[in-house]
């Protein structure tokens, strides 16, 4: 067995859709031990949304949530039963670190805030995430991924100058959120490793996604200027765009920064006349004459298919890509190669695939080993293993409907 | 929080934001750049709009919290410099092609050798191996590759990136995650690793649900624009919605977690004299957007489309988020730094450009923590600022070599 890097690091979560749930995959991809606490009547609502295994909806059955969910143990508590409150205790007491993404002000009002949890466990880390923090005036107001994305920033920039602003595709916050947040979590087990002290963090999907268009801030705050949307065009590069190949929505990214991947970019083309134009001899002229450029280039790529274009592009040492659907990226050579699909075999879905982390550690890499968990799955191991129940205990709060 | 720890910055933009989420949460970052300065400094937008290697707001923007040192590791008397550096050091990060660092005898495995305790995280387009590892990776080609692009924009035209570019924030951001990781491992177990960034596989991970969507049901996902295309249905629902004066995003929604804040929104258009019958009886609860019809959907959407469109943004935005309605604006970054809620929040922090004779106001803290502060702290550092303090106090270089060493390029 290959040592990880967590092994021996505890988790309560009581996180749900993506951004909580996928800033705790870090840890239990890394080997920590996770227990998910879901119920019954309000499970992970990412369990009832699709994709679902050969289509059947089902609580079990949902790709989307076995995504972020593998290597964790799921149990379910009814947390408004009296008796849920004793096993709450022993498992705040059990943890290392407790996530919960509920709506701000929820966990206090069930008395399990960070307060109620030192309490228990008076060198406990505790993250709150949510979408755009636990104060401030909006701080309860609900929200997806596509309204906070519009939120943050990103759908304004997302489309051509002359079209109005285009969804990002799924629930772009969500997947910066998890960066910061291990990030965030690693430093606070770093700090209580040095000072013996726990604490409380605040993560706002909002707030760290602003990070990734922070330049944009400071140019408003200083030269007052508002930025938008235009299409593929960079300031310091052309042809920089995406063009239509051979095929059925086929297309090739093509970027060219500097003047000798311009050359190479002509000679893969074999140097027609066009490329010889005044217009395209420096990167201000090709800078100004885009569109008409992009025409030419166009007229070329259309006769081969985007891997081709690409193979003769990066051949000569020209940025360019192909722009890959689905179906595409699953296949993509490079990301095989990285082992970057796995498998995992699951109880009602039978094989489905899973991404892994996107970096590789080279001693302690992470690992896809136990299926994301059906909902209560692990009820009788968790209760009476980890956390201590005696098997008459776990059969009476089974039947009172403590765990349900 | 990371007081005790230095980082060896060696990063261009494609991984300034690791060392800067390091540098946020106390650890000390040293950047290192070329003689004369990165290249990135390149990068616009400018201070004023005055190109100028002292005045890129990007550089800024990232290198926040970070000291600055110049050198050349080509050489061979830079090369010893690093090392010695390296000696007292926790963490290296680069994102050079992969194999530069190899060829400079700086490879993880050189590096490890003189401190065994070292983590060395190379950030880069596509990894440190794999049959695209020397593929050149700007963002729009990794967007591309990672699946991001092909899913956004209308389907009458070609796929769009978002304006600014992305990729290599999640590569910088995942980078910082990834070398934690390691970071905590070596505090326990006391030895370090390689940690190996693919740009594409960030970008990979954020196409949401769209990889087990091809593996499960072997459905093709494409661009809708402002629309979601629910698979079941072909139904067409609205994400992005026109108002007076720009757009807001908002989704119909039913079921429990919808048929609250509808019947709210359906108050709220009565009370402005714009309700509608259909809304007014619908049953909210009942209402399944997997099964719904584009006919009957569309019967809510006109009367909620039109009250959007004779309200503004302000104006619909401030009183959803009093009547707790999931309708947020689509905001620009002039909007963003505007908002109340991060005001409130105490979000900016004003940093000091003391040469510049201003402070600029930049994104604040990415958590907040109850035992600690989290930066940015300061601004970037000017090209060399530290290499004084770094060369002579630090290394206990003399002056005299100091000014050889600048005769030479070597700093």
């Amino acid at each position: 067995m290959v040592k990880q890097a967590f092994e021996g690091i505890k988790i309560a979560e009581f996180a749900w859709l993506a951004a909580g749930p996928f800033i705790i995959k870090y840890f239990s991809d890394h080997g920590a031990t996770v227990i998910k606490i879901e119920s019954s009547t309000r499970p992970d609502t990412l369990r009832q949304t699709p994709p679902f295994q050969e289509n059947k909806p089902g609580i079990n059955r949902s790709g989307w949530f076995a995504k972020y969910n593998a290597n964790k143990y799921g149990v379910s508590l009814n947390l408004s039963h009296p008796k849920a409150r004793s096993v709450v205790e022993k498992l705040v007491k059990w943890a290392d670190i407790v996530i919960e993404s509920f709506t701000p002000g929820v966990i206090e009002r069930w008395n399990l805030g960070y307060e109620e949890m030192m309490k228990i466990n008076p060198d406990l880390i505790m993250m709150s995430t949510s979408a755009q923090g636990q104060t401030g005036p909006r701080a309860q107001q609900p929200s997806y991924g596509v309204q906070l994305t519009s939120l943050a920033g990103f759908v304004h920039l997302t489309n051509w100058p002359d079209r109005g602003p285009a969804m990002v595709y799924g629930a772009y916050t969500d997947f910066i959120a998890p960066y910061f947040g291990t990030a965030a979590l690693v430093a606070a087990l770093d700090y209580r490793r040095r000072t013996g002290k726990g604490q409380y963090i605040d993560l706002s999907q909002y707030e760290c996604a602003i990070h990734f268009l922070a330049p944009l801030i400071l140019d408003y705050g200083v030269n007052q200027r508002i930025h938008h949307r235009m299409g593929n065009r960079s300031p310091y590069a052309a042809p920089h765009g995406v063009y239509r190949c051979l095929g059925e929505d086929a297309w090739c990214a093509i970027a060219v920064f500097t003047d000798e991947e311009w050359k190479a970019f002509c000679s893969v083309l074999s140097n027609p006349d066009w490329t010889k134009n005044e217009r395209f001899q420096t990167p201000s002229g090709r800078k100004k004459n885009e569109d008409e450029l992009d025409q030419w280039i166009e007229e070329w790529t259309k006769k081969f298919s985007p891997e081709e274009v690409m193979k003769q592009m990066q051949g000569a040492r020209v940025p360019a890509g192909v722009v890959q659907n689905n179906e595409g990226v699953y296949g993509d050579p490079q990301l095989n190669a990285r082992g970057h699909f796995g498998k995992l075999e699951h109880p009602e879905m039978g094989f489905y695939a899973v991404e892994s982390l996107p970096f590789k550690l080279s001693k302690t890499p992470s690992g896809l080993k136990q299926a994301a968990p059906c909902l209560g799955q692990d009820n009788y191991n968790v209760y009476t293993e980890i956390l201590g129940l005696t098997d008459q205990e776990f059969v009476e709060f089974s039947e009172e409907g403590v765990f349900s | 929080m990371l007081a005790p720890y230095l980082a060896l910055d060696l990063t261009d933009e494609k991984g300034f934001l690791c060392g800067k989420l390091l540098a946020d949460l106390g650890a000390e970052v040293i950047k290192i750049e070329k003689p004369g300065g990165d290249p990135s400094r390149q990068i616009g937008p400018f201070y004023q709009n005055i190109p100028h290697p002292e005045k890129s707001l990007y550089w800024f923007a990232f290198n926040t919290g970070k000291k600055g040192i110049t050198l050349n590791i080509e050489k061979d008397a830079g090369r010893k410099i690093f090392l010695r550096l390296v000696e007292k050091a926790d963490f290296v990060i680069e994102s050079f092609s992969p194999g530069y660092m190899e060829q400079q005898h700086l490879g993880f495995s050189a590096l490890s050798r003189i401190n065994p305790r070292i983590i060395m995280t190379s950030i880069s387009p596509f990894g440190q191996d794999g049959p695209y590892k020397n593929f050149k990776g700007p963002d729009l080609v990794v967007w591309g590759l990672g699946g991001m692009l092909y899913i956004c924009g209308d389907s009458d035209r070609a796929p769009v990136r978002i304006s600014f570019p992305q990729s290599y924030m999640h590569a910088g951001a995942a980078a910082a995650a990834g070398t934690l990781i390691a970071h905590y491992y070596r505090e326990t177990v006391g030895e370090g690793q390689h940690v190996d960034v693919s740009a594409q596989q960030c970008v990979e991970w954020t196409t949401a649900e769209i990889i087990q969507i091809w593996e499960m049901n072997r459905l093709k996902v494409g661009r809708t624009g402002q629309l979601r295309v629910r698979p079941t249905t072909g139904a067409k629902l609205r994400e992005i919605w026109p108002c007076k004066d720009g757009f807001i995003a908002f989704r119909v929604m039913g079921g429990k977690a919808g048929a609250g804040f509808m019947k709210t929104l359906v108050e709220w258009m009565d009370s402005k004299g714009m309700g509608d019958d259909y809304l007014r009886k619908r049953n909210w609860e009942e209402l399944d957007l997997g099964k719904v019809t584009q006919e009957e959907y569309d019967l809510g959407e006109k009367p909620i489309g039109q009250f959007f469109l004779a309200h503004t943004k302000a104006e619909l935005c401030e009183e959803a988020a009093r009547r707790r309605i999931q309708l947020l604006p689509v905001n620009t970054n002039e909007d963003i730094l505007k908002d109340l809620h991060l005001s409130v929040r105490k979000f900016w922090r004003e940093l000091e450009h003391p040469e510049l004779g201003t402070t600029i106001t930049y994104p604040g803290p990415f958590a907040k923590f109850s035992q600690a502060s989290c930066g940015p702290w300061h601004r970037a550092p000017l090209i060399g600022e530290h290499n004084e303090e770094i060369y002579q106090k630090r290394l206990g270089l003399s002056k005299e070599e100091l000014i050889s060493l600048k005769k030479n390029g070597v700093i």
